[in-house]
């Protein structure tokens, strides 16, 4: 058995320790706002973070996190109670068909509170690991840059 | 109005329910096992006696109730192989467990025998003719023999893959009622309902496709979940339970549809004015092993081939081969990015030909009011190709940074080249010649009971911001808050046919039924006495509902056969400044700087129009400098995001976005398409700003270094 704490809460997971933690924050969990891109970890969407620093859930074997802490989207805000993050990117264009949004917030939501700058070349550089097909990026960088103004 | 994307809260919060989100009841997974040679007949498919099958269902052609036929275009496609295959990839069995890594499994443990048969891998060298078009217009010789140059040039695009980032994915299940149920990321609900019907013989109103939440679609989710929807329906029925199928990164990549590859050759007689005078442009694009959409591709293709040029005398001939690779298909911009790469880098050969400034040459031969195209329609309105181009040109200030480039050049010792470059474009709005006529699309506006307003309309929300703009359209003709509107999902139980959402066809021509709509809505309850400001109680108990259909406009008129006149309504016109630095070194090519002006008609939400032009842009940036489709023996080789690299936030510059609205009478508030035009002028403009750093003219996609080390061994540049 292996126990972790996800988005605050003590969580349980019986089952095989090489299991992806994104396999087991999806099915196990139910908590399915964080997406599957590639497998690879090269597009970024199943990024979580862990302990605080965004690493892609579908390289990580869940033994790997037992005792430490694990945060996805689920953790940031609800339709109804938006994030101060979540809301910079509704008003910037930040998501357009919403597959790396998750991903791409929980990123953001590292930089913002390692004390990230208000420098768009360095919230390119925070992003760069997460692919976005949609929105050439220039929405995404935006969104963060609102949000860390308002911080 | 910037007003924010309406199921913007959902996809923030991870709560929208993409198809791989879905739980069911008793769910198979299900795998699909495919073919592992070009071509070759099916002799035998092994199921490995060693390995255990109990729990694993497994559906073949010979399960299918119906006819075993993809139907799109045409029916040469089976849903499941049964004696040949045709392409790498092709699908032979689909298979399902109750756990998913035991399907996986189990799918190795599928082997095919084949006997090979010689595969056609060049469409050079195809012999089957899938379609082929010519247009025509004045006299060809006559305009060569006026010419004082002639300009010759061969130019090559790739494949393009449109790496969404949520792969494929259908569920499908039978109700107890006997409706075969769908739910899907998809593009178009009712191509799906459409393609199912033949495979799975039943009342139409016993199938029921539904969209769920989609993940980018770039097209690529046009016309392949037909495929995937058969194949999910067919294991369903089999094993009678719901039944789940999602590809992974590596096998949607290699299975699915790309964009078209082309070569098209120009030959172009000039006045030495610039004045164009003979443009004869050859296309040959690479259709895969079946049909698909190839025709409609090609006929875009060739249909914006010349360019948004006027010229007396012009022959563009096209056609489409089948080669022994996954079928091409759908993918933003549909053929016109193709062509319009080969149309505007061509203007740059002419300019540097005739010793003249291509800017000039541009605007000596630009669309403007009155202007003919090559199939002879004439633009009666809203042709914004000047204001785009000088737009462009005052924002990005070009004199000033072309000259900066040459000056930076000069100093030997600075380890880049720089240089500038500029294309425009045009792109047509909706369906192609009649293509909307006989669509006959519906959407309407319905007032519900509650008081609600509700828009119905089979277009969906993949990114691009369907869901946003129609309700905004409903509410400024109704005159109400953008809060009040509820767009009904995609179900084919629920909405009409409003046709697929593709060829940035939704804002204007679903936009325009549902304006329509919207203002007979309108009539009617101002004939009932109610008086604006509506309040939500004023509207309570009115049941009121109203489906328009797409009708012809009168003044538009085309002829399928020769493929003359109004081939568009309208059409969309961008121009693009790109300033670019190689390294001297290792020929990395870096994006400083890209300003782009785009004629929409009439942005209905900058914010979206904006996000529209951006994401295209950087697209077009991968199509031009990033994206490398390998093929090995009819197959995709690089398959995976680690090797197929699009863009990412360090690949891209900041962009400079100008939105220049002509309106067009016809559109919602005059708005126009949006989606296709921006993917189609990144890619001539960055080869021509290399040409202007390095001196070598590229003619091939994508711009790769070792693609420029080649060329500068091949062609002895200028010396630096």
């Amino acid at each position: 058995m292996i126990e972790l704490r996800v988005n605050g809460r003590k969580r349980r997971f019986r089952g095989p320790a090489f299991k992806r933690l994104l396999d087991v924050l999806r099915e196990d969990f139910r908590l399915t706002g964080t997406k599957e891109g590639c497998g690879e970890g090269e597009c970024g969407a199943c990024t979580v973070l862990i302990d605080g620093e965004p690493v892609n859930a579908c390289l990580v074997p869940v033994c790997q996190v037992a005792g430490r802490r694990v945060e996805t989207v689920e953790a940031l805000g609800t339709p109804e109670g938006l994030s101060p993050l979540q809301k910079a990117f509704l008003e910037a264009g930040g998501t357009q068909c919403g597959i790396c949004t998750p991903g791409m917030l929980v990123t953001a939501w590292a930089y913002l509170r390692s004390g990230g700058r208000d420098d768009p070349d360095a919230i390119r550089v925070a992003l760069s690991g997460n692919l976005c097909r949609c929105t050439g990026y220039q929405q995404i960088v935006e969104s963060v840059l609102t949000a860390v103004r308002r911080r | 109005m910037r007003s924010r994307r309406k199921e913007g809260p959902e996809k923030l919060t991870g709560v929208a329910k993409y198809i791989d989100d879905f739980r069911f009841q008793d769910v198979l997974h299900a795998v699909t096992v495919r073919a592992t040679v070009p071509r070759g007949r099916i002799k035998q498919i092994h199921f490995d006696p060693s390995f255990d099958w109990t729990g694993v269902v497994v559906a073949t052609a010979d399960d299918i109730p119906g006819e075993n036929t993809v139907l799109l275009i045409e029916r040469d496609q089976p849903v499941l192989a049964r004696d040949e295959v045709r392409h790498v990839e092709e699908p032979l069995l689909v298979l399902g467990h109750p756990d998913r890594a035991m399907a996986y499994d189990a799918s190795k443990h599928v082997r095919i025998d084949y006997d090979p048969l010689e595969p056609v891998l060049d469409p050079e060298r195809s012999s089957t003719v899938f379609k082929s078009f010519e247009i025509q217009k004045g006299d060809l010789e006559a305009g060569f023999a006026e010419a004082d140059a002639i300009v010759e040039e061969e130019y090559r695009v790739p494949h393009q893959e449109q790496a969404y980032i949520e792969t494929n994915g259908i569920a499908a299940w039978e109700e107890s009622d006997g409706t075969l149920v769908v739910l899907g990321s998809m593009q178009c609900p009712y191509y799906v309902h459409k393609a199912l019907l033949p495979i799975f013989p039943r009342d139409p109103g016993k199938i029921r496709v539904i969209q769920a939440a989609t993940g980018g679609g770039f097209g690529g989710k046009e016309e392949y979940p037909n495929i995937i929807a058969a194949h999910a329906a067919l294991l369903a029925l089999k094993a009678k339970r719901p039944v789940k199928l999602v590809y992974d990164r590596h096998e949607d990549m290699r299975a699915t549809t790309k964009r078209h590859p082309a070569r098209i050759r120009h030959r172009t007689g000039v006045r030495r004015d610039g004045t164009l005078v003979a443009q004869d442009i050859d296309v040959l694009m690479d259709g895969g092993a079946y049909i698909t959409l190839s025709p409609v591709v090609l006929s875009r293709g060739i249909l914006h081939a010349s360019g948004p040029y006027e010229c007396p005398n012009v022959r563009i001939r096209g056609r489409v081969v089948a080669t022994n690779t996954p079928p091409n298909g759908a993918f933003r911009g549909f053929g016109a990015p193709q062509t319009l790469f080969a149309a505007e880098l061509h203007m740059e050969k002419i300019a540097k030909t005739l010793g003249i400034d291509s800017v000039a040459l541009r605007r000596k031969n630009l669309f403007r009011l009155g202007s003919t195209t090559a199939t002879g329609q004439v633009l009666r309105e809203s042709v914004g190709a000047r204001q785009t181009l000088d737009r462009a040109l005052e924002k990005s200030q070009y004199s000033r940074r072309k000259k900066a480039a040459a000056r930076w050049n000069r100093v030997r010792k600075n380890p880049t080249w720089r240089g500038v470059g500029l294309a425009t474009v045009f792109h047509g709005a909706g369906f192609t010649g009649s293509g909307e006529i006989f669509l006959k699309s519906r959407a309407g506006v319905r007032l519900t009971p509650a008081g609600d307003i509700v828009v119905d309309a089979a277009s969906t929300e993949i990114g691009q911001g369907t869901t946003s703009i129609l309700a905004q359209i409903v509410a400024e003709a109704l005159d109400v808050p953008y809060e009040w509107i509820r767009v009904e999902t995609p179900d084919t139980n629920q909405v009409p046919n409003s046709g697929p959402t593709v060829a940035s066809r939704t804002c204007m021509i679903v936009g325009g039924l549902l304006e329509r709509s919207a203002d007979k809505i309108k009539e009617r309850l101002a004939a009932d006495g109610v008086r604006w400001p509506l309040t939500r109680a004023a509207l309570r108990g009115k049941n009121l509902s109203i489906t328009e259909e797409f009708e012809k406009p009168g003044e538009i008129e085309w002829d399928e056969e020769t493929y003359r006149g109004d081939a568009y309504g309208a059409y969309g016109y961008a121009t693009l400044v790109a300033e670019v630095e190689v390294d001297k070194l290792t020929y990395e090519v870096t994006i400083r700087d890209v300003v782009t002006a785009q004629d929409v008609g009439r942005a209905i939400n900058p914010l979206l129009v904006e996000g529209q032009i951006l994401g295209g842009t950087v697209q077009g940036i991968g199509y031009a400098l990033l994206e490398n489709v390998v093929f090995e023996n009819g197959a995709m080789a690089n398959a995976q995001f680690t090797n197929y690299v699009i863009p990412t936030t360090l690949d891209t510059p900041p962009i400079r976005v100008e939105i220049v609205e002509e309106p067009y009478s016809r559109g919602p508030f005059g708005a126009k398409g949006v989606g296709e035009l921006p993917m189609d002028v990144p890619a001539p403009a960055i080869v021509a700003a290399i040409h202007d750093a390095t001196g070598l003219f590229l003619t091939a996609l994508p711009a790769l270094p070792e693609q420029i080390e080649e060329a500068f061994h091949d062609r002895a540049p200028r010396q630096r």
